[in-house]
């Protein structure tokens, strides 16, 4: 379908605002008399607390108070209204610390598919190191600084286990007491006869692979702005993808009615998922509630927010596939031990996640899928790009390609004789794969980086410096249907002139979801992009329901609500030009400000004219706005592939990546300008996490050894190469304008590419990531290649 | 401990006193409300604070205010026209896609000002080696090589023998 | 807000030496980016800095009558690597000085800061060990000049005594004239990190002979150190790979590398051997040598 709007590299609604400085980000705003909050964190990754004396804190000028696990009830008994039932005991001596959980989640009605409640906004048991034990509150950061080294804390040390084989081992202590040998979850599945499908293949084949922590390293780090408004209700401004959840999880955490919190996100420095999580709101409203409700900021450190919010899993795999001599797949058998660290946050969904949407690339007879995961007393592990999909990819994509080596067949045929088509349907939740271009993709991908030419000329290397290409696939899923719910909301407002407010409960975090929508109701109304006005900041008092931005489900699911809110608006335009002309509005149209006939373009009225009848008509005035919530109870699923090209240094060890190509079938492309940025970001991303990027800890204190931006690899400018972002738009029907997720699938298949491409150079397979220079180093030693 | 300082920022002429133990970033966005320098580290290896002081890209976050006395200090919300026309440079990143969440923006565009203002030719890996001290986590850094070159049309030189770099980092 | 607890600033070395002599707590601070940084972390705490910002002389890059190069411990790593007479009489010094941090910290750290900071991982180190240079330090009542070799005692540990400043540093006309030299800095990234090891290291070349070698090491051991073994041996020799290789094997026997979670000890020792290799094969061609192949 031809469109004026949709399809098209408009500029960013943002960019101005981004360009010149003037876009507010959390620590932009603040109030008067505003005081400062700081954490005390344990320096123990696993202690008990036997006391804490606080009064040398206190005594120092300028802290106005110091909290720990004991004010906590205090604090929430004081925050309850008089009369008011709340979760708060009315008596103060009964008041309990509450559990809550933390996940960023859509509330659950069914109480077995909650989040798992084991955090306490301050602890008296410390599980990591970093785990929050006091805070202070004070005048200035320096002074609250001061204080945090004044707060004297007894601890009793308990035995650290910072490997999930630690943790796993029999008689190891328990992280938490109501989870048995340590394990969050181990929820799997089985898709036909597993044993039988293996026995009877032509060959089985058999591989470990292994990922490592990595964090998100947002440029903003967490930050939220806390106070009590004369209503008693607690307003937290805050750098989150999810306000309305947040609300729900401090409202929880301080056991009060959660429409007495109000959340407010304005402009957001990234989030990758980190922010899809609750961390720092609810000590932060308790350290407003803690001075009389007055405004306190909190905001993370670099140091302190690489190993106090999240990480991602890192992850082990068993893999033992049953395959015939002609490449046809019988069955998989994946292990997976998932390390999620001192909290579940999302633990317990990650591993299941990441095997549900590899169930969307391969069709096999039989599928058996088995992850543990494992807390230990490392940093908490949550929601990061991908969401255990780069995990699981890392290790079947580098599977696969062994496969295709043993087998002595083309990695990219064996793939393909194995891949989904389009009907496919998941034999466990049922969802149809309405539309596949991962052929597609693969073809043009393999094209791109002259994959035939290339390989020809690669063979047979022994220089220093060797070459080498690799590829690997993936599929993904549009949100989290059906495991969750998937509600969208939007609201338009249409303004004298024409042009109208678009309100969404979707938050735009750099990905570029408020330009998209713009685009969807430009394209809707027949309006330019101008006169769309798009409100970013979304603030739970008025912002329409949605759950915000994860599972890059905004375009798709969030998209699917600004459409039918668009096209309602349209409706009563139409239904106002009518009641002007007496032409049926089912013959008119709106195309560039007006309202036209449909069928010949021919001009009835201009926009603006119908928008000032339904403002001031003395009759039938009635301003034009819509308000749609909607339920999508459907997914759509997106491929992709990377192409890479790599040089490796075999004396140094050093990996350099020469060219990269993601295609990716993500539907219609709504703003090609945006979908490569996305496409650019996530290879950027995978090239660290393939490459460089791991968060080291010392194995037996559990102690972070480089949390900052210089011990911790984040590529910089000068380490990405330039990257090929393709797309082969197949539409979805399901999708608004036939749109599939991108947000999170460019990081998904570039590290087993790499991967891939390293062993098609030197014929070293790397079955762990990060593949460092020491790591490559080791390996190659192993190989003989290093020799001088 | 306070320390009188003079300086100008963005054309304005300051004269105020400062504590000595603020950096410049902290007075720049608490005491003169310019908030386009954010902070991402705190410890110079971001360059989300960058600003130029007199035309030389800092990060603010590690400069003592009081090493400001008499400089000329020029921050993001200093490089659009007094109506609010964009700079070239801006016009560059804007058209290019190179922003994502935006808080690497303002001292990206700063550090290409700079590079744009000093008439010197640069090759395409200068180009890169001159926005290194700037972390992004968004974009991978494409489109904000795309907006530098763009803004810098007819500066980059494609000779090989660069008459810059030359040195190795491997 | 830094942990400071009293601020001077001098406008003379004069006037910081007497500071200096006057009250003994003072820390030093130039571009601030290992002191500021130190705060941050909570390893300086109360500070009471003495700044030398305001030392313009310090800034002063400029070869003497007898043809010593002398760097003000004040200069940048950006001034230095723009300084068009450094990049000609001693290119190996510039290259060394754009592989350190970013563009915004190289325009405010200075020589003098990363030199006394004591750090194996100095970028400028290597260079400055393979050069011989020798440091000029002043206090109340006068100056020395000692080698650099000498000035590094261990990990942060300088030769700095209470009360003396850093002021120069030079560089002896029989250290550069007629060397070639090359610059590596090993690295997990191309910009805004720490070595995992760097190799400076200098020649001259005689009838296709190694007239003579100096190899400076950085963190190839708790300081900044040389490989004299190496060097002694490459004395005289014919250039050739195989000679190349016999002193990356015996460069790697002046080091003291351990492992620690950046790299282990033996892979730092094949570096060394490696890239002592590469970054002197590049030194005798800038020496004027032929390339070794």
């Amino acid at each position: 379908m031809a469109y004026t709007v949709v399809g098209k590299s408009v500029s960013r609604a943002d960019a101005v605002a981004k360009v010149t400085g003037k876009a507010k980000y959390t620590d932009d705003f603040s109030e008067r008399g505003m005081l400062v909050g700081k954490i005390l964190h344990s320096p123990y990754a696993h202690a008990l607390v036997k006391s804490i004396d606080v009064s040398k804190a206190k005594a120092l000028p300028g802290v106005e108070a110091v909290i720990t696990h004991q004010d906590i009830p205090k604090i929430r008994y004081a925050t309850a209204i008089p009369g008011v039932i709340e979760a708060i005991a009315t008596d103060e001596v009964g008041v309990a610390e509450l559990k809550y959980a933390t996940a960023g989640h859509p509330f659950s009605l069914d109480p077995s598919h909650r989040d798992k409640e084991d955090r306490y906004i301050l602890t008296q048991r410390a599980r990591f190191i970093g785990d929050n034990i006091a805070a202070v509150v004070a005048t200035d950061a320096l002074t609250a600084s001061k204080a945090l080294k004044l707060i004297e804390v007894e601890y009793e040390e308990l035995e650290a286990l910072t490997t999930t084989e630690a943790a796993l081992k029999e008689g190891a202590p328990l992280i938490h007491d109501d989870c048995e040998r340590n394990i969050l979850s181990s929820a799997g599945y089985v898709i036909g006869d597993i044993e039988q499908a293996l026995k009877e293949s032509d060959h089985l084949i058999e591989g470990e692979y292994e990922t490592s922590i990595v964090q998100h390293c947002h440029l903003e780090n967490q930050i939220s702005l806390a106070y009590v408004d004369s209503d008693r209700r607690i307003v937290i401004m805050t750098s989150t993808q999810i306000p309305h959840i947040v609300r729900r999880i401090v409202a929880q955490a301080l056991g009060i009615s959660w429409g007495r919190v109000r959340v407010i996100k304005p402009y957001v420095g990234g989030g990758f998922g980190n922010k899809q999580d609750v961390t720092v709101e609810p000590l932060n409203a308790v350290m407003s509630l803690a001075v009389g409700g007055r405004p306190v900021k909190l905001e993370l450190s670099r140091e302190e927010a690489m190993i106090d919010t999240r990480t991602r899993h890192a992850f082990k795999f068993k893999i033992k596939t049953g395959v015939n001599s002609d490449g046809k797949i019988n069955g998989i058998q994946i292990e997976a031990v998932s390390n999620t660290g001192a909290y579940a946050s999302h633990g317990h969904s990650i591993a299941s996640s990441g095997g549900g949407k590899f169930r969307y690339l391969y069709q096999t007879k039989a599928l058996k899928y088995e992850p543990l995961t494992v807390f230990t007393n490392l940093p908490v592990a949550g929601a990061m790009r991908g969401y255990g999909t780069p995990q699981i990819f890392f290790a079947f994509e580098s599977h696969i390609e062994d496969i295709s080596r043993k087998l002595k067949l083309d990695p990219i045929e064996l793939r393909k004789i194995n891949l989904v088509e389009t009907g496919h349907v998941d034999p466990l939740n049922q969802t149809v794969i309405r539309s596949c271009g991962i052929r597609e993709c693969i073809d043009k991908g393999k094209e791109l980086i002259k994959w035939d030419a290339k390989k020809a000329l690669y063979k047979e290397q022994k220089g220093v410096k060797r070459r080498g290409l690799g590829m690997a696939c993936f599929s993904y899923a549009s949100g989290t249907y059906p495991v969750a719910l998937e509600l969208g909301g939007a609201r338009i407002v249409m303004n004298q002139d024409g042009s109208v407010q678009l309100q969404l409960g979707a938050t735009e975090i750099g990905q570029g979801s408020d330009t998209v929508f713009a685009q969807m109701v430009a394209e809707v109304l027949g309006i330019p992009m101008h006169m769309v006005h798009v409100i970013s900041t979304q603030d739970t008092d008025i912002s329409p329901f949605d759950t915000g931005s994860y599972a890059s489900r905004q375009t798709y699911v969030s998209g699917m609500a600004v459409e039918k809110a668009a096209l309602e608006v349209k409706r009563k335009v139409l239904a106002v030009a009518h009641s002007m002309t007496d032409i049926p509005a089912h013959l008119l149209d709106l195309k560039q400000q007006h309202i036209v006939m449909k069928e010949s373009g021919e001009r009835v009225m201009e926009l603006e004219v119908a928008a000032m009848q339904s403002y001031y008509d003395r009759v039938h005035a009635q301003p034009i706005t819509s308000d749609v919530t909607n339920n999508a109870r459907i997914n759509a699923i997106p491929y992709g592939v990377t192409f890479a090209e790599v040089e490796v240094d075999i004396k140094t060890g050093k990996i350099k990546i020469l060219e990269i190509f993601n295609v990716h079938d993500s539907g219609k492309i709504v703003n090609p300008q945006l979908a490569e940025g996305q496409v650019h970001g996530g290879v950027g991303m995978a090239i660290g996490y393939a490459i460089s990027e791991q968060l080291l800890f010392d194995e037996k204190t559990g102690q972070p050894l480089n949390n900052n931006l210089l011990d911790y690899k984040l590529p910089t400018i000068m380490d990405i190469p330039e990257i090929g972002a393709a797309f082969v738009e197949k539409e979805d029907p399901t999708g608004p304008f036939g749109v599939k997720a991108l947000g999170e699938p460019p990081i998904i298949s570039p590290a087993p590419a790499i991967r891939n491409a390293v062993l098609d150079a030197t014929g070293v397979a790397f079955n762990r990531i990060p593949m460092n220079p020491q790591r490559v180093f080791e390996k190659f030693k192993e190989a003989g290649l290093t020799l001088n | 401990m306070f320390k009188r300082i003079a300086f100008t920022v963005n054309g304005k002429a300051y004269d105020f006193e400062v504590d000595v133990r603020e950096s410049l970033l902290e007075v720049l966005r608490n005491h003169l409300g310019l908030t386009g320098a954010k902070q991402g580290c705190g410890v110079g290896e971001c360059g989300a604070c960058s600003v130029l002081i007199d035309g030389v890209p800092h990060d603010t976050c590690i400069f003592l205010a009081v090493w400001a006395d008499g400089k000329d200090i020029r921050t993001i919300e200093g490089v659009a026209g007094i109506n609010g026309e964009l700079s070239q440079v801006q016009q560059a990143f804007v058209e290019e896609g190179a922003i994502q969440c935006g808080f690497c923006t303002p001292g990206l565009v700063l550090t290409t000002t700079a590079l744009k203002e000093s008439g010197k030719d640069y090759t395409r890996e200068e180009l890169k080696r001159e926005l290194s001290g700037h972390l992004c986590r968004c974009t991978g850094y494409q489109n904000i090589a795309k907006a530098a070159e763009k803004s810098l049309e007819g500066h980059i030189c494609t000779c090989e023998d660069s008459p810059h770099y030359k040195g190795a980092i491997i | 807000m830094y942990d400071i607890k009293a601020y001077y600033e001098a406008e003379s070395v004069e006037e910081a030496a007497r500071l200096l002599a006057e009250k003994p707590n003072l820390k030093l601070i130039a571009g601030g980016t290992d002191v500021l940084i130190k705060m941050h972390g909570g390893q300086l705490e109360e500070a009471e800095l003495l700044s030398l910002r305001k030392i313009k002389s310090l800034e002063n890059i400029h070869v003497r009558d007898d043809g010593t190069v002398a760097i003000g411990a004040m200069a940048t790593f950006s001034v230095i690597f723009h300084n068009a007479m450094l990049k000609k009489l001693i290119p190996v010094l510039t290259e060394a000085a754009v592989s350190m941090g970013g563009p915004q910290i190289r325009n405010i750290a200075t020589i003098g800061g990363n030199v006394c900071n004591g750090a194996t991982s100095a970028d400028s180190a290597s260079s400055l060990f393979a050069l011989n240079a020798r440091l000029k330090l002043q206090d109340e009542k006068g100056e020395r000049v000692v080698p650099i070799r000498e000035f590094y005692l261990g990990p942060g540990k300088v030769a700095l005594n209470p009360g003396e400043i850093l002021t120069e540093i030079l560089i002896a006309p029989e250290d550069y004239l007629g060397f070639g030299g090359q610059y590596i800095k090993f690295a997990m990234r191309e910009a805004m990190d720490i070595a995992t090891l760097g190799v400076a290291a200098v020649c001259k070349v005689e009838n296709g002979n190694f007239a003579e070698v100096r190899i400076g090491l950085g963190v190839a051991g708790p300081t900044p150190l040389r490989c004299l073994e190496a060097e002694e041996y490459a004395r005289g020799k014919k250039i050739t790979a195989e000679t190349l290789k016999e002193i990356g094997k015996l460069a790697v026997r002046s080091t003291k590398a351990r492992t620690s979670w950046r790299a282990s000890k033996e892979y730092r020792e094949h570096l060394v051997e490696e890239l002592t290799q590469r970054a002197l094969k590049t030194a005798v061609v800038n020496a004027g040598g032929a390339e070794v192949v």
